[in-house]
């Protein structure tokens, strides 16, 4: 390595006579050593991007098929013999009739269509309709007893395809890969494409990835990111409520009231310290507080809210700290000066002209306590356990729900790799909020940000 | 839910008390704002405050304190005979709690009255099939004495539901009429109200003690109890770690920490290199249309939640480290029998922690002064040997500050560990191996059925507890050398 203490010139070593026009060996491999570094600078930043890059291409790429479903669309002969023998249409002798009852309607329509576009199958009426999602003779079932009226006519419905002939679709099941995979046969697969040719089956947008429920393990094609995201909706509204009120409130004591002495530095170490601890040791809190002390019903989105509250205060306090800071003292002087008093400075002048700061601060925690995962698991939010939207907000508060991240996670531990697709889609969901809410913070930040 | 309603009437009470405080105020100044002794607006304040601020904090704490006050009477009442072999006074009570639980919702359902509720007994009703009808699981037949503590709790938790009801009312009417009463013209509202806002602020502030403690405490109990039923020696200085819901487990910590540094290690040597010439180029070399550019391009990384990490560790890493060096991959080795393992997690963490080191090291770089580079560019060095040998070393303490702080970040990492590192505890120095870490099995011990009256669940508060002294040393450490070192130059 040259060091400053041996260039040319010290004591250390003999002169050289030489040229200035020409460059010597040793400031050749300077030089040399200078341009290595800089590469060395370029390629560390280089690879930064390179992740982020590769990171970005692989979760659009692998989740952007979530959003895409493939439907078949029957019309089905809502036969009156199997569905209401008596004729009376009494809702509850229909309700008796279970999901078994309805399979050999499905049947009966792929025949009924196989047989009008003059599709060639050997398969028979049972495994055609294998290649449905196991939701489907669910779906018709509610159809029919939320419109009894319907019995004997032949409805048009579009059911889900099973994960097997959606992945098929989508090219991640192939022939060679279901040799030994028992859900799938080759024949189905050949009845798959001259369905596909006929029009019958088609790959369109899935809006109930998007608003639906988590479903089994055995339907990975019915699951849905909707009630997670009423979970974590919940969640934030929570810390909403009780972070920004408590963080304003604690800020303005720290910075505008707060003597120096020993309570204050006890707070002021306190908070940066909080701003570090690992969030999973705030599940640990929410477990043995929240839960066991004080016995709030478990998995319910107002203790993930009271847990992501505590983990995001040190965060809001920080920020709004600082740009409490960054309003100059001159504010408080003119106010202080027309006999405001100190409370009144602060209220009344200072707190405004600190909001959009304050207001970007919480927007960025909110969005860091959105994507947070550990403390969740502990207090129970993880996925299917709620299966469907709740209908208030008092229980959408207390009823268990996952969280978007939860609900994540809970599909990534899922054997189907059918499930995973759906991950990477939440995903780029759980990105587009994190996206919207940080684009927002600096939309907030540029348009109000005053230099003073 | 009776709280909501409670809280709505305060507020509703204080709004109330706004208007009629302001309009007193008016009234004994004869609608003259000069003659007040504050603006008319803190009178109104003042009744508000008066009548929510008690009201509101008694409600808490009354919150707070009646589920404990009730729980213990109520495990006194239990006779010792009833706790069955192999089963604590804890897991009786939950099953009391449940019984309760089910009458209130049975009674809500309208499938027993009030009056059913408080008198059934055992002997003549079959409880348990009742509550089973509206849908509350009972894992036993209901013994008459828990019935009999369930029907005492549910009767003292109304009847305390019923005191907190009045008192928190006539608290809120008390302090609206005393503050209503106090209020004219020369009352100095604006003090009153500024010392009580104060007083909010002031217990705003000191939530964050309030957290640490109720950390630190949560964490302690736990552990303690966890020390009553496992030797702290062997959780120390054991070396396996080999839990068994049937009891006798092996739980030391050794072999979990074990994996935590190692895999903090790999990230570290990822993260480090990286993330100090990205400081390095952006805070010394780089045009300003580059640093604006790639900087918040780099901070992007570190804005992106965990559980994308972990999912990419679990689903692209790990495969694809596979792919390399698994069975039949491409560098023919087959050392990595899994997708999951130390090196995995730990590359991923790596490229978590690169912004994390590179924007705190900009920072630190940044603020050495540029007259120490302007010296030592003008005695004729490079450019790379003034960052080298001048502007690194007066920087240093500040980035091995920042390296601590990464290091802690990495140590208490959750989602990434828990999907991309395994669950093997094992002393080994393959990075294809898969182990685990401390967060891992926090996690695992939570989650699921817990019982905490078994060393096996309570493990996991030890293992807490000592993470978080962990992280807190290092950061403490941190902000100490950090503080140190920015001392020196301003």
């Amino acid at each position: 390595m040259t060091d400053i203490t041996n260039l040319p010139g010290n004591a250390a070593e003999p002169r050289k006579h030489g040229s200035l026009l020409e460059k010597d060996a040793r400031t050749a491999r300077r030089n040399a050593a200078e341009k290595r570094f800089q590469v060395y600078g370029m390629v560390a930043i280089g690879i930064g991007l390179l992740m982020l890059v590769i990171l970005v291409v692989n979760i659009f790429s692998q989740g952007l098929g979530a959003f895409q479903q493939t439907f078949v669309t029957l019309e089905v002969q809502l036969d009156e013999s199997k569905l209401d023998k008596n004729g009376n249409r009494n809702l509850e002798e229909i309700k008796k009739v279970s999901t078994f009852g309805y399979a050999p309607l499905i049947q009966q329509a792929f025949e009924a269509k196989v047989a009008a576009d003059g599709i060639e199958t050997a398969l028979p009426g049972k495994a055609m309709a294998d290649i449905l999602s196991k939701s489907a003779a669910a779906q018709l079932r509610d159809f029919v007893i939320a419109n009894p009226d319907e019995i004997g006519k032949t409805v048009e419905f579009r059911f889900l395809a099973n994960s097997r002939v959606d992945g098929y679709l989508k090219g991640r099941v192939t022939r060679e890969s279901i040799v030994n995979d028992k859900n799938v046969t080759a024949e189905q697969l050949d009845f798959v494409d001259a369905l596909k040719e006929d029009g019958v089956l088609a790959k369109t947008f899935n809006m109930s990835f998007i608003t639906g429920a988590d479903a089994s393990d055995q339907r990975p094609e019915d699951a849905g990111m909707g009630v997670s995201m009423l979970g974590s909706l919940f969640m934030m509204l929570v810390v909403l409520i009780l972070s920004l009120p408590i963080g304003v409130a604690a800020s303005i004591y720290l910075e505008e009231f707060a003597a120096k002495n020993w309570l204050t530095d006890i707070i002021e170490v306190n908070i940066s310290n909080l701003a570090a601890v690992p969030s999973i040791v705030f599940g640990i809190l929410g477990l043995a507080v929240f839960i066991n002390y004080m016995h709030l019903p478990m998995s319910a989105p107002l203790v993930g809210g009271l847990v992501l509250t505590l983990m995001t205060l040190p965060t809001i306090i920080i920020s709004t700290r600082a740009s409490l800071k960054a309003v100059p003292p001159s504010i408080r002087d003119a106010a202080l000066g027309v006999g405001a008093s100190k409370m009144q400075a602060v209220f009344h002048h200072v707190l405004p002209l600190a909001a959009p700061g304050i207001l970007t601060g919480t927007i960025i925690g909110l969005a860091q306590a959105l994507g947070e995962t550990a403390p969740l698991l502990l207090i129970g939010m993880v996925g299917f356990i709620a299966s469907n939207a709740p209908d208030s907000i008092a229980s959408g508060l207390l009823s268990p729900n996952s969280a978007m991240p939860a609900q994540i996670y809970e599909w990534a531990k899922r054997a189907d790799p059918a499930f995973y697709e759906r991950a990477w889609g939440g995903i780029i969901i759980l990105l587009l909020f994190l996206i919207t809410m940080n684009t927002v913070a600096v939309i907030l930040r540029r348009r109000f940000e005053r230099r003073w | 839910m009776p709280v909501i309603w409670i809280v709505t009437f305060l507020l509703v009470l204080s709004i109330a008390g706004y208007v009629a405080g302001r309009a007193r105020a008016f009234q004994s100044a004869s609608g003259d704002v000069r003659q007040m002794h504050s603006l008319p607006g803190y009178y109104g304040y003042n009744v508000a405050l008066t009548s929510l601020v008690p009201a509101l904090l008694v409600l808490a704490v009354w919150l707070l304190v009646q589920p404990m006050l009730i729980e213990s009477r109520v495990a006194g009442m239990l006779p010792a005979e009833v706790i069955p072999e192999g089963s604590n006074q804890s897991l009786v009570m939950s099953d009391v709690r449940r019984v309760a639980e089910g009458l209130d919702i049975a009674i809500e359902r309208g499938v027993m009255t009030e009056e059913s509720a408080s008198s059934i007994r055992t002997e003549f009703t079959d409880v348990r099939g009742r509550l089973g009808e509206v849908g509350v699981a009972l894992g036993s037949d209901v013994r008459p004495e828990v019935l009999r503590a369930a029907q005492a709790y549910r009767s003292m938790s109304s009847k305390g539901s019923l005191a907190m009801t009045i008192v928190v009312g006539l608290l809120a009417i008390g302090g609206l009429a005393l503050a209503f009463s106090r209020t004219n013209k020369d009352f100095r509202a604006r003090n009153v109200v500024e010392r009580g806002v104060m007083a909010l602020l002031i217990l705003a502030a000191c939530i964050a003690i309030l957290t640490t403690i109720g950390i630190v405490l949560s964490m302690l109990f736990e552990t303690m109890n966890f020390f009553r039923l496992h030797s702290w020696t062997d959780f120390f200085f054991g070396s396996t770690w080999a839990p068994n819901f049937r009891g006798d487990s092996d739980l030391s910590i050794l072999p979990l920490l074990w994996g935590t540094l190692y895999i903090s290690f790999i990230a570290l040597l990822v993260a480090v290199p990286i993330g100090l010439f990205a400081a390095i180029y952006l805070s010394e070399y780089a045009s300003n249309a580059v640093r604006s550019v790639a900087k918040p391009l780099l901070e992007i990384l570190a804005g992106i939640p965990t559980i994308v990490y972990g999912l990419f560790a679990l689903l692209t890493v790990g495969p694809a480290l596979m792919k390399v060096f698994g069975q039949g991959g491409m560098a023919g080795v087959g050392w990595m029998s899994g997708a999951t393992s130390v090196l995995t997690a730990g590359l991923v963490m790596g490229i978590m922690l690169i912004p994390f080191v590179s924007s705190l090291s900009d920072d630190i770089i940044n603020s050495v002064p540029q007259a120490m580079r302007d010296g030592s560019l003008g005695l004729g060095a490079t450019q790379s040997e003034t960052v080298r040998q001048v502007v690194m070393p007066a920087a240093l303490p500040g980035i091995v500050g920042a390296i601590l702080l990464a290091a802690s970040r990495a140590i208490g990492e959750t989602m990434i560990v828990v999907m991309g590192a395994g669950a093997v505890a094992k002393f080994s120095v393959n990075p294809l191996e898969s182990m685990t870490t401390i967060t891992t099995r926090i996690v695992s011990q939570l989650t699921g059925d817990t019982d905490f009256a078994s060393p096996e669940t309570l493990v996991a508060f030890a293992l807490g507890l000592t993470l978080f002294v962990l992280t807190l040393g290092l950061n403490i450490l941190a902000l100490y050398i950090v503080r140190k070192y920015r001392e020196q130059y301003e």
